[in-house]
């Protein structure tokens, strides 16, 4: 009850978002796609215990994909943009499913150095190759709305986008499909002893990661305009960095964890920006250093090990009646 | 009776050492057999073997007269051949229900499962097994906070929700509160005579083992010692010789 009334809240608020503070749409939108990185990274490293660092890899296909389908398809904008996320999700997972087969029989340590590259050598792939702009990067075509209109249109799509996660998430996690992914986190050994097709879910999950993760990819190339290879698209030191932290301070391996990280890290990074000119990257840096140290299960983590009764774990009384073998 | 189990000349080494070598045992369906051995005799090696942990030099595995020994772990796992482990292995940061939840028969685990909800079916299974195992109270909780003893039984309790048609239980007695073996004697005949999956159990405790097993196979130096009724074993002088280090 508690809870759809917060759901209730949150969705309200952001659908009133664009008119309650019109100047911070763009911002917002940042924000919300702060989110889905977190959610989709946390879908792996919280829920199922690999440790990504590669996820903004699907992010930056999705980017150029649908950059690419805008700038070649001659059809009306809505229509280019919609086949272009569309394109940009399906590349993304498809890459998801032909990496995962290989990465993911990988473990532990070994699964996040084989990821670690993947994004850098994107970047690197996208910055020589003149088809998408090389280094020059790309230009999505311009949005032809109203002045303004821009900002409230992509925001709502980021903002549905990171709705949409949630909700996907939240049913996945709620099913065989969250068990299963737990328990190769818990003990992959031991699940594929009791027979679970621990590849199709590992490889499964992944490509749920990318899909939201290209469409994310294809959003942010339009609210930012402007698609640099390695800062926009395959930005692996800011966005690919930024998505685990996010998912570590809030709480791996919660639902809310995530989002409420997202929230947290992003403002206090802007913030920075703000306020500590010159010196934000070192605030971050520290910043990432506390984190590290002081929320190594992050919020929810946390408060789940101080309250775990809260979360359901309880020893309950038995009832003898129920008696039975 | 056909054997569920035909484990013939298996031979197995890490590196220079002789884990397994030409073991030959075959257990009949709906039996309760016993594997016995000093420490490292080779009886957990054996039990890897056969579900595929590793693959063996030599040698053959059937299982319902399937060769088994070229598959690996899950699709032997699949065919109904379970095992459990000595150091327990569950899921520590699932709930007891839950470690239970995700160990359903493998025909639930398809394709088209991938994005099922668990059935009021499957809890209401998952909810009495562990009545069964005496660990209903604790459903809800962390299983890594249930004790060494605690964890063993749920253990045993996925492997029950798994449907298997065989279990090999590595040293189920170990770490379990000496008042409570007696009730875990009486539930594994159940589960053998009520369930008919069939058992071969590692064990060290004699008393256990002798008072369980019908049938009991003794490793020593990774070799085949001997073999018979409970009675012969025990009595048998090459089985003493072996436990008290004179072989």
């Amino acid at each position: 009850m508690k809870r759809s009334i917060l759901r209730a809240a949150v969705l309200a608020f952001l659908i009133a978002f664009p008119a309650l503070l019109p100047a911070w749409r763009t911002q917002m939108s940042y924000l919300v796609i702060m989110i889905v990185f977190s959610l989709t990274w946390d879908l792996l490293g919280g829920q199922m215990g690999y440790n990504s660092f590669g996820n903004v890899l699907f992010f930056g296909i999705g980017m150029y994909v649908c950059a690419v389908v805008q700038r070649d398809a001659h059809f009306s904008y809505p229509a280019t943009l919609a086949l272009g996320i569309a394109a940009g999700a399906a590349a993304a997972v498809a890459v998801a499913a032909i990496l995962g087969s290989g990465i993911l029989g990988l473990r532990g340590h070994y699964f996040a150095i084989g990821t670690l590259g993947l994004g850098i050598a994107a970047g690197e792939l996208a910055a020589g190759w003149d088809f998408v702009g090389g280094g020059g990067g790309m230009v999505p075509p311009q949005y032809p709305g109203a002045l303004g209109g821009r900002e409230t249109f992509f925001y709502y799509l980021a903002a549905a986008l990171a709705v949409a996660t949630f909700f996907t998430l939240r049913w996945l996690y709620g099913g065989r499909f969250g068990l299963a992914v737990n328990a190769i986190r818990d003990d992959e050994d031991k699940a594929e002893a009791m027979g679970l097709w621990t590849t199709r879910y590992k490889t499964a999950a992944w490509c749920v990661s990318a899909f939201f993760l290209g469409i994310g990819g294809a959003i942010v190339g339009n609210v930012s305009g402007f698609i640099d290879p390695r800062e926009t698209a395959f930005a692996g030191s800011t966005y690919g960095v930024w998505m685990v932290l996010m998912a570590i301070l809030g709480g791996k391996g919660t639902l809310w964890g995530p989002v409420l990280g997202a929230v947290i890290f992003h403002i206090t990074k802007e913030l920075f920006w703000t306020y500590l000119l010159d010196w934000q990257q070192v605030a971050l840096g520290f910043l990432i250093v506390v984190i590290v140290i002081f929320f190594p299960v992050g919020i929810l983590g946390w408060a789940r090990e101080k309250w775990p009764e809260k979360f359901g774990h309880r020893v309950e009384e038995a009832k003898p009646a129920e008696a039975s073998g | 009776m056909t054997p569920i189990l035909e484990v013939t000349r298996v031979r197995k080494t890490f590196g220079g050492v002789v884990a397994n070598r030409d073991v030959s045992l075959s257990v009949p369906e709906g039996k309760i057999y016993g594997l016995i051995g000093p420490n490292g005799s080779g009886k957990t090696t054996l039990f890897s073997s056969i579900v595929g942990t590793h693959p063996i030099d030599s040698g053959s595995i059937k299982f319902r007269g399937e060769e088994v020994s070229r598959l690996r772990v899950p699709q032997i796992a699949r065919l109904g051949l379970l095992r459990t482990f000595q150091q327990t292995r569950i899921y520590g940061k699932m709930t007891c229900v839950q470690n239970l939840l995700i160990s359903v028969p493998p025909a639930a685990l398809s394709w088209r499962s991938m994005l099922a909800r668990p059935s009021a079916a499957e809890t209401k299974k998952a909810e009495d097994l562990l009545q069964f195992v005496g660990l209903h109270a604790k459903r809800h909780l962390r299983a890594g906070d249930l004790s060494f003893g605690q964890q063993k039984l749920l253990e045993l309790a996925m492997a029950l929700m798994s449907e298997p048609r065989m279990l090999l239980l590595d040293e189920p007695t170990a770490g379990i509160n000496p008042t409570l073996i007696n009730d875990l004697i009486d539930r594994l005949r159940r589960i053998n005579a009520e369930l008919g999956i069939t058992l071969l159990v590692i064990e060290h405790n004699m008393r256990v083992v002798m008072g369980l097993a019908q049938y009991i196979y003794c490793l020593a130096h990774g070799e085949l010692l001997a073999e018979g009724e409970p009675a012969a074993v025990k009595s048998d002088k090459r089985v003493i010789e072996a436990y008290l280090g004179a072989h």
